[in-house]
């Protein structure tokens, strides 16, 4: 493998007048691997996305994506990376073969006709290529977004919430490709919201506010947390989750169906808070907590750092 | 409304513009129109009836011409919109009651600025004179008057407005199509998200913008041709000039429209602003440029205007080629403020044409 890290960058900076989008956030991921980005809505994923590619420019930050300098390689960073929207932004008004022979020509991709028929045939959409792009349903609006930033042959792809609207079995179909497309070497930055994505990622990066909170894979990042979870299940939770929340120790009480997960930073104060109510109504297990807990916690204890 | 300036801008600036323009800049009765004078004979009759003329308001002698291809010249070129030929033995002939002519050639092109002037003519060369005509000379102060008047209405003799209006047509479609094309073309882009994708893509921005006005300027090309087609067959507009000139020509004009176009583009936020735009830079071509009123009219601060869009000179040049049979040497003093022009807003457009989204 040619790049160790597909991308090494360290205090990225972007500011739009006093609002700071992202804060000094430092990343790596390494070639072959699909790294999930999380975060909440504005919390700087797009934006960041968008400097590692050269659509902005940093106000600060150095470091290098697929070993040009993002702050002066954007040219060389465009042929090499494959970018798609959060919005599918390909021409609505063209057919799908005709989106990807103009992708292709703007990358000046050699053997146009071969690559745009063989991207056409990948998307089994061969009988279909005439197609306009604005009749496709969201799931293949999203599948030919995919084909056309790879027709150039990308090594590292930037994907900006692209399962956004898509139905759960596109979903499934969308991540057993990339899980293949990354096998292949290929690397991937995947913005996304849902939990169970962030859970099919190598590795994870959580934004919030701009600045990054945590990075590294699934149980690293469980296990930095060191987040307590207590499953209760029992009669009238909800009433049980208010009593809960108001006391110390608790970060969250949040009901999911039948049970109700109840987590806190620290073991010994989680105990004390819900002792009064181990009682013989309710059944309490001690579970391990989720990457869903573990962010609601993260972000809620980062808002809490944020207050003056 | 607050917080759409450009709209508010529109309901208020286009009254105003109007307002202005119709008010204080369209006069349909133009005075002061250059003339030049072909003076041939020197006797004092012949200076009073040039007093006389010039008093008349309707004329402003800029030049004297020493020969007949000189003052077709000046009259080809748009520098002087008459010459008024004062012939050898005008003098003699007057005193000897022979009716002597003076010959007035108009540049009738645009028969609404000769109209009035030409007019005045006749009643001047009754009056003028009586002041010199008098004693045994006053019988010549008769009913027909002492003058023979002969007015020559070059290139467009009959007064058609047709012949006027048609060919400066094409100027008008090719600014209010080109200019709103190309300044909604890039406006769409960024509105419907493509633009973000297309500055993903490893393209330069003059690739780009380059790539946006290739296709108008064929576009342009259509439009041309069918007002050509128009003129020649439907409204028979003479062409006395040369066809090619003329093609070449349009090339810089719609390239400055173009190039203003894209200006607008990268100006506006979305294409509704594109397009009010647009109607902010069409409306004062309409009025300024000569198209619909007589440009020689206008006070100076208008015509200095009217002097810096390119739609005033490309009339120019257009009705010069068909009406006039102008050649290169005529049409490129016009040319070179539209190339200006379009020089000008390319660059202002590649400028402000960001590669980024910030």
């Amino acid at each position: 493998m040619v790049y160790n890290l597909a991308v090494d960058v360290q205090g990225m900076t972007k500011r739009f007048g006093s609002l700071t989008a992202v804060n000094h956030v430092d990343l790596q991921i390494r070639a072959g691997e699909i790294c999930g980005f999380l975060g909440p809505n504005g919390s700087g994923k797009t934006t960041f996305i968008r400097m590692l590619c050269g659509l902005l420019r940093p106000d600060e930050g150095s470091g290098t994506c697929l070993s040009h300098n993002v702050l002066t390689g954007s040219e060389a960073i465009k042929r090499e990376v494959g970018y798609m929207t959060q919005r599918f932004s390909f021409y609505e008004d063209l057919s799908i073969a005709e989106n990807l022979d103009f992708v292709a020509r703007m990358y000046s991709v050699n053997n146009r006709r071969e690559a745009v028929q063989r991207s056409v045939e990948q998307l089994g959409l061969t009988n279909r290529k005439n197609q306009l792009a604005g009749q496709l349903s969201g799931g293949w609006k999203q599948r030919l977004a995919l084909a056309a930033c790879m027709i150039h042959q990308p090594k590292l792809l930037l994907l900006d919430e692209p399962t956004a609207g898509v139905d759960p079995k596109a979903r499934r179909e969308f991540w057993e490709e990339i899980h293949q497309l990354a096998g292949q070497g290929l690397t991937f930055l995947i913005a996304t919201h849902y939990m169970d994505e962030a859970e099919r990622c190598h590795r994870l990066a959580l934004i919030v506010n701009g600045r990054l909170l945590t990075h590294g894979t699934v149980a690293e990042v469980i296990g930095k947390a060191s987040l307590t979870t207590w499953s209760v299940s029992g009669p009238n939770l909800l009433k049980l989750a208010q009593q809960l929340r108001q006391r110390s120790g608790v970060d969250q009480a949040v009901p999911f169906g039948d049970i109700l997960h109840v987590s806190g930073g620290d073991t010994a104060t989680l105990e004390q808070a819900i002792a009064p109510f181990r009682t013989e109504q309710y059944e309490w297990h001690a579970v391990e907590s989720g990457l869903e807990d573990v962010f609601i916690h993260l972000m809620d204890s980062s808002k809490e750092n944020s207050l003056p | 409304m607050r917080r759409d300036r450009l709209t508010f801008g529109m309901m208020i600036g286009i009254p105003l513009i109007q307002l202005t323009l119709f008010g204080f800049a369209i006069n349909a009765d133009p005075k002061h129109l250059p003339a030049a004078v072909l003076l041939a004979d020197q006797g004092p009759q012949g200076r009073t009836l040039l007093y006389a003329i010039q008093n008349s308001q309707y004329f402003h002698f800029i030049r004297e011409v020493k020969t007949q291809a000189e003052a077709q010249d000046a009259l080809a070129r748009g520098e002087v919109q008459f010459v008024i030929n004062i012939p050898e033995n005008f003098t003699r002939a007057l005193l000897r009651g022979q009716l002597p002519s003076i010959l007035v050639e108009a540049d009738a092109t645009d028969p609404a600025a000769t109209g009035n002037a030409l007019g005045s003519l006749r009643v001047l060369f009754n009056t003028a004179l009586q002041n010199d005509l008098k004693g045994p000379l006053a019988y010549l102060t008769g009913t027909i008057g002492p003058i023979d008047l002969r007015v020559h209405a070059l290139y467009n003799p009959e007064a058609i407005t047709q012949y006027n209006i048609v060919p400066g047509l094409m100027g008008v479609v090719l600014t209010m199509t080109m200019v709103l094309i190309t300044g909604l073309a890039i406006t769409r882009e960024r509105e419907s998200g493509t633009m973000e994708n297309l500055l993903s893509m490893p393209t330069r921005p003059l690739e780009v913008l380059i790539g946006k006005i290739i296709p108008y300027i064929l576009v342009g090309y259509i439009q041309v041709g069918l007002v050509l087609l128009a003129a020649r067959f439907l409204f028979h507009v003479p062409m006395v000039g040369n066809l090619i000139l003329l093609l070449v020509v349009s090339l810089v004009f719609i390239t400055a429209n173009l190039a203003i176009g894209i200006t607008i583009s990268t100006l506006a936020q979305n294409q509704r602003q594109a397009m009010q735009m647009s109607m902010f830079f069409f409306l004062p071509n309409i009025m300024l440029s000569g198209f619909m009123f007589p440009f020689r009219g206008m006070p100076g601060w208008a015509q200095v205007l009217g002097e810096m869009l390119p739609l005033t000179h490309f009339l120019r040049i257009i009705r010069g080629i068909l009406l006039k049979g102008n050649g290169l040497n005529d049409v490129a003093l016009q040319l070179w403020p539209i190339a200006l022009f379009a020089a000008g807003a390319l660059t202002i457009g590649v400028k402000r044409y960001r590669q980024t989204l910030d």
